[in-house]
């Protein structure tokens, strides 16, 4: 079967963006696949380049990058919720005449269309955090 | 791209958090892909619609302008919770635009009957 995760749930405030990182591997490990992780609302923050955390503490965008790596999967940041949040990549810190950019690799920056392609490609859609 | 109906939940109230606009960005971005698109009202959710809204004094803007073009994106079908309006001694004339107030059992006939249900 094909999922979609969307996230709402920033980390560290919010067990959600965990608990949508530990459904993604379960997936995985299901033998599932996963068609795109959309990010949007606070769930921006899971892209972050800057994180950084104690070494005993889950470094959530880290892991992200991490799954990602090992499974190809397609990792998509609303662009409008996380400009609005001060979270760009080299192309809109260059558009917003911004003095730099904190975007992980890894992570793609793209419109809401990417979240209704995301519902029309999968058979599955699962939203974390969307009561926070 | 195969069509899907979408139905897409909203329990917050209108200002105080970005809920209700992110919701109303989801639901024209839908209905752009020209998806159909029934719009859900829950909880405080409710108060989404509720006519003469003025946020200006709190910096935000109104809710009421991009609720008006909804019609216009061929979204026309506006569902709320009928025990949430009781639960605020509100009525469906005083919300901006034509609903359908619904019971507990049609609610979940609505998440039945569509294909993709989010929740913002």
């Amino acid at each position: 079967m094909l999922f979609s995760i969307v996230v709402h749930a920033a980390p560290v405030q919010n067990q959600g963006a965990d608990t949508a990182l530990r459904f993604a591997r379960a997936v995985l490990a299901a033998g599932h696949g996963i068609y795109r992780v959309f990010f949007y609302r606070d769930g921006i923050h899971n892209g972050s380049a800057l994180s950084s955390l104690p070494p005993d503490e889950a470094n959530i965008p880290a892991q992200w990058q991490a799954l990602a790596a090992e499974h190809g999967l397609d990792l998509v940041v609303c662009i409008a919720a996380a400009v609005r949040r001060g979270m760009l990549n080299a192309e809109e810190a260059q558009r917003y005449d911004r003095s730099s950019s904190n975007l992980a690799p890894g992570f793609e920056l793209s419109g809401l269309g990417q979240l209704v392609d995301a519902c029309l490609q999968s058979d599955r859609v699962i939203t974390f955090g969307g009561r926070s | 791209m195969s069509g899907k109906s979408f139905l897409i939940i909203s329990r917050s109230a209108p200002y105080g958090s970005s809920a209700a606009r992110d919701a109303l960005d989801v639901a024209l971005t839908c209905a752009v892909f020209e998806q159909p698109v029934t719009l859900l009202f829950m909880d405080d959710g409710v108060l989404q619609l509720l006519a003469g809204q003025d946020p200006q004094p709190i910096g935000q803007k109104n809710l009421n302008a991009v609720q008006q073009s909804l019609p216009l994106y061929d979204i026309e079908r506006l569902c709320v919770c009928r025990a949430s309006l009781d639960a605020r001694g509100l009525e469906t004339q005083q919300l901006l635009l034509p609903v359908e107030a619904v019971a507990a059992e049609a609610i979940a006939q609505l998440i039945a009957e569509h294909d993709v249900v989010l929740s913002i």
